[in-house]
């Protein structure tokens, strides 16, 4: 079970959390302007890249908080991602 | 009787009794059941897993493949390992995989069969259509224990604990790495699997500072025992190490008798794995049968269990430590008849037994064993060959060298390295937190042993910016070096040579899967289930590769070791499941009203988010169908009354709730006005339906969302995700108010008079219009009431505080006596809903519904620029194609129910026929319509109204006319009267 870096809470067992998948992709900002193919690939096409990975977590067991880390998806080292917290 | 006159760590003034098969014996207070039952001359402890053959105890530790037991008292448990379990008075254990008996056993006809039975077996016989045939066989031959018949009594509890350094192993290594940890000042947690700690210490030679081990053993225990920072547990094996450095440690019976087992998660910041070594076999003919053991084990049994394993023992190994176990059970005074070294030239070692008259011979090999039920002949022959020679013995002692225990390491995805000059799997790179330590690490002589004990506690608290302490290792007096030439296998001779008691896989089984061109060590494992037995191929692994590397002319290091996942030894479904049994697995959620519901004769049933609700209310002699029927008209004609408590329910706080509405809604919300709320459909962002519910404005920016019971998690989810990751400009605050508001639902054509009745400041005249939202007191409480209907009725939501919901609730149904106020179960309400024909987005959709399929295109605005969901939508609508549409359903039976989940066919076809159409989502009988109705996903169902559709259910195929999905009042008056 992973120990994931809360920013407000510290480090917590792994099911205190939801993972909300690459935080890397963004949702395109017009949606109605971008083509199909731009669309379902924000939709359905994770990179699920091997080594250093941004990542959702929400903290729902916890303070309810969604941020960000940096996961390497081989070693689960993670570095937290300051900055991106608010 | 086996026992020694003296010596041992028993209790001599303690005899307790114990029962083995039925037959009473009598052991001491410090013995285990093994060295108990060894003591009691109790040679054959069960019979093997395939062949059926006789077997005994091999070890005398966890790593024990044979002697498995089933224990019936005090407390009945399969697969217990009888090396690891101590004696108490009164314990009751049978043999296993035996029948009738061990001695005389039916299943042994399997050895005469063995040709029949190679490797791979199962999967050239037991083909899978033919399976369930030969299951019911095969369970009964094959199997180590029995389930437990009744439920378990016991009690078992979890503790989470956070540690610094986590020591696993109180040998020589482990007790020096944990003072090493300890005298730093980190929390420091020392795991040992044995009742007392010092691992190998308490069988071995070594003197330590001049005194005997046990000496050192006691000076290291109360320093730790003396700190504050040093937690010991004895009897607690680590299971597995996982990410992140978690331990998952067992304590057996600790000291508390109400707990039978505890589970330990152990987050540490250090791992030191001191985990030792085990000996294993060495791999001849009957090298299996019950005298064969373990020399280290035989040194064990006459030291620490004062039990003479055998009277006349024969050694044979392959390397230098079997002497230090002869001349120790030749000074406890057992006949040791020679010692057998496959090795042309042995050592120091060799003085051990050339001092005490033993003789030995070099290069020389037990090529075969006398004796079914008990070793009677060794026969001994030069390697080189020639004839057998038998030599007289009931005790073989083996050591073919020994394993360091890296499961846990290995654990952690790293790899084992393969040590010529032990010829054993060692550790290789060390992950960033976990270190291991001595014969875990392929270190074997005491003194290195201890020093790389201190080493390892020393770095783990360096690394964890600690000062390293000092330390002086104490002076070591240890037997002669350990030297080692493999010996995988002995050729020549006949019978079965095993490399794996377990799973009974022999040499023949590994040849044969090599043959059969069985290449990769892990494919070779599977094949011939080498390894897979629950000792985790502890003991045989290495033996498995040697053989595999012999067959291919490889090397064992380039034949390469299989991976080792948790657990590193059985564990029992109790204390995984701990406290979390019976009721407390899900423990069930009540509202302020279930109390009420029970003792007024609710049938209860499931809903969604854990909540048990009532399912209807029967009356004496009522069916379901009566109770449901009656409560529907009540509604329908009358007035009825439910608990909503458990709808989910969110507060919105801030300027920017209408933009929120806007984004997660498929709807206009801007212009709704304070006091009004509105009905609203959530799409996923694949365009597919979330959920619907009814949002109310309560003040400027105040907002009072509702939504599914089920749906409640997913929604809030829903809300706190966009709120936080893509629109984290919004200022709103989303509140659980779930738990604070209960919901009382009056609903039907009297439910005016009801409210009237009981009493409220609320004008209830038609100002007060469907989809308004009012304050005031009801019954004399303080309360928000909304006119929504789920039912299609005249609806009053009466919300209150929760504390209040009872007093409420029982004046409601007083004040409604008079108009006979009935209160619905969540059955009727569902009759309700599907007549008309509201859809519910976790029944009717089934993930692929979008709002259009479900009829809902009308809340749909797709002139709003954004919102969540359009895009997909705009894509689904454009890429058109046949997708299932919701559709009522008239099935021709006016008597017959359809199923839910019956599948729908075109008019015509048979059941058979590959040409789905679509299937039942909800179907009832409508009490109003007095006629069954159904709801259904059907292909094209939008432009099918009208059609022909047969319903084909599990009971029966039935006819059904396709309708638009609501069944009563579709202009919806009569919810906004």
């Amino acid at each position: 079970m992973l120990l994931i870096p809360c920013p407000w809470c510290g480090a917590c067992n792994e099911n205190e959390f939801i993972c909300g998948g690459e935080s890397d992709r963004k949702r395109p900002t017009d949606p109605a302007a971008v083509d199909d193919k731009t669309w379902t690939d924000y939709l359905y096409n994770s990179t699920n890249h091997k080594g250093m990975t941004g990542e959702w977590w929400w903290h729902v067991h916890g303070c309810g908080k969604w941020f960000t880390i940096r996961r390497d998806t081989v070693t689960h080292c993670i570095e937290s991602a300051p900055g991106d917290q608010t | 009787m086996r026992r020694l006159a003296s010596g041992g760590d028993i209790d001599r003034n303690r005899p307790l009794t114990f029962r083995f098969d039925g037959r009473r014996y009598q052991g001491y207070a410090g013995d285990t059941l093994a060295s108990a039952l060894l003591a009691a001359g109790v040679d054959v402890i069960g019979r093997s897993f395939k062949y059926h053959r006789p077997r005994g105890i091999l070890s005398a530790g966890v790593e024990e493949t044979n002697a498995i037991v089933q224990v019936t008292a005090p407390f009945e448990e399969p697969n217990v390992r009888a090396t690891m379990l101590p004696l108490v008075d009164g314990l009751d254990a049978r043999s296993v995989n035996c029948w009738p008996g061990r001695r005389f056993d039916v299943g042994a006809l399997n050895g005469l069969l063995a040709p029949l039975i190679p490797a791979g077996f199962y999967y050239k016989t037991f083909l899978w259509r033919r399976w369930d045939f030969y299951a019911r066989y095969i369970r009964r031959m094959a199997g180590l224990g029995k389930t437990p018949a009744v439920a378990e009594p016991g009690r078992y509890e979890r503790v989470h604990h956070h540690v610094d350094v986590l020591i696993i192993g109180a040998g020589a290594a482990g007790l020096a790495a944990a003072l090493a940890a300890a005298r730093s000042g980190a929390r420091t947690m020392l795991l040992d699997d044995g009742v007392a700690p010092g691992g190998q210490l308490l069988s071995g030679g070594a003197q330590i500072d001049g005194a005997g081990a046990a000496n050192w053993i006691g000076a290291v225990t109360a320093e730790l025992d003396g700190l504050d920072n040093a937690t010991r547990l004895a009897r607690t094996v680590a299971t597995g190490v996982y990410d992140h450095n978690l331990v998952i440690a067992v304590e057996e019976a600790p000291e508390q008798s109400w707990v039978r087992e505890r589970l330990w998660h152990i987050r540490a910041a250090r791992v030191v794995l001191a985990s030792g070594a085990v000996e294993r076999p060495l791999v001849f003919p009957d090298n299996d049968r019950p005298g064969v053991m373990l020399a280290g084990a035989a040194t064990a049994y006459v030291k620490r269990f004062a039990v003479a394993p055998g009277w006349r023992a024969v050694y044979f190994t392959n390397n230098a430590s079997a002497y230090a176990g002869a001349a120790a059970l030749h000074d406890a005074g057992i006949e040791v008849a020679a010692v057998i070294d496959s090795r042309a030239d042995p050592g120091a070692e060799i003085e051990l037994a050339c001092s005490r008259g033993i003789e030995v011979r070099t290069a020389h090999a037990v090529v075969g064993v006398d004796g079914r039920s008990r070793v009677r002949r060794a026969m001994v022959a030069p390697l080189r060959g020639g004839r057998p020679a038998p030599v007289d013995a009931d005790l073989l002692g083996v050591s073919g060298g020994f394993n360091p225990l890296v499961h846990l390491y290995s654990h952690t995805g790293a790899r084992p390295v393969y040590d010529d000059r032990l010829a054993a799997f060692v550790p290789g790179d060390m992950p960033p937190t976990l270190d291991v330590a001595g014969a875990a690490r392929g270190i074997f002589d005491t003194a290195g042993v201890i020093k790389d004990g201190f080493r390892a506690g020393a770095d783990a608290v360096h690394s964890l910016g600690l000062e390293r302490p000092e330390i002086d290792a104490p002076p070591v007096d240890d037997g002669p070096s350990f030297a080692i030439e493999p010996l995988w296998t002995v050729k020549g001779g006949r019978g079965k040579a095993f490399v794996d008691y377990q799973n009974d896989v022999t040499l023949d089984d590994i040849a044969l899967a090599h043959r059969e061109n069985f290449r990769s060590i892990e494919h070779i494992k599977r094949y011939t289930t080498a390894g897979m037995a629950t000792d985790q191929g502890k003991t045989g692994n290495p033996n498995v590769i040697g053989a595999v590397a012999e067959l291919a002319g490889a090397t064992a290091g380039e034949t390469g070791t299989t991976t080792f996942r948790p657990p590193y030894r059985p564990v029992s479904f109790g204390v995984i499941g701990g406290m979390e049994r019976g009721q407390l697995i899900i423990p069930a959620r009540t509202t302020p009203i279930t109390a009420w519901n029970k003792a007024h004769g609710a049938a209860m049933n499931e809903a969604g988010a854990n909540f048990r609700r009532p399912f209807y209310y029967p009356r004496p002699g009522e069916s379901m169908a009566d109770a449901v029927r009656r409560e529907a008209l009540a509604v329908r004609n009358g007035v009825g009354i439910y608990d909503g408590t458990p709808l989910g329910k969110f507060e919105l706080h801030g300027r920017d709730v209408p933009v929120l509405l806007e984004l997660v809604y498929t709807n206009r919300w801007h212009d709704l006005a304070v006091g009004r709320g509105r009905y609203g459909l959530m799409l996923r962002e694949d365009g597919r339906l979330l959920d619907d519910g009814v949002t109310f404005r309560l003040d400027d920016d105040r907002y009072l969302m509702s939504c599914g019971t089920g749906a409640a998690f997913t929604v809030l989810t829903h809300l706190e995700r966009a709120l936080q990751t893509e629109w984290r400009h919004l200022k709103v605050f989303v509140i659980n108010v779930s738990a604070q508001w209960a919901n009382l639902c009056v609903c039907g054509p009297r439910a005016r008079e009801v409210l009237a009745a009981v009493g409220t400041d609320i004008d209830l005249s038609p100002t007060f219009r469907f989809m308004d939202f009012r304050r005031g007191r009801v019954a004399g409480v303080e309360a928000r009431v909304a006119r929504v209907s789920y039912t299609g009725e005249l609806s009053f939501e009466v919300n209150v505080r929760r504390r209040h919901a009872r007093e409420v609730w029982e004046a409601l149904m007083a004040a409604g006596a008079a108009w006979d106020i009935t209160p619905i179960g969540s059955e009727t309400s569902g009759v309700l809903r599907i007549e008309k024909g509201f859809v519910a987005p976790g029944i009717e959709g089934d993930n692929i519904t979008n709002a259009d399929d479900a009829g809902m295109s009308w809340i749909v605005d797709m002139s709003k620029k954004d919102f969540i969901g359009r895009r997909s939508l705009e894509r689904d609508r454009k890429l058109g194609g046949e997708r299932q549409h919701v559709v009522g359903l008239l099935p021709d039976d006016p008597a017959f129910v359809v199923a839910e989940g019956s599948a729908l066919l075109q008019s015509g076809d048979h059941a058979d026929t590959p040409n789905f159409q679509g299937h039942v989502t909800a179907s009832c009988f409508s009490p109003t319509l007095d006629r069954p109705i159904a709801l259904a996903l059907l292909k094209n169902g939008h432009h099918r109204h009208g059609e022909r559709v047969v319903v084909s259910g599990l009971q029966r195929t039935v006819g059904a006319e396709v309708t638009r999905p609501v069944f009563y009042d579709p202009t919806g008056a009569r919810m906004r009267a």
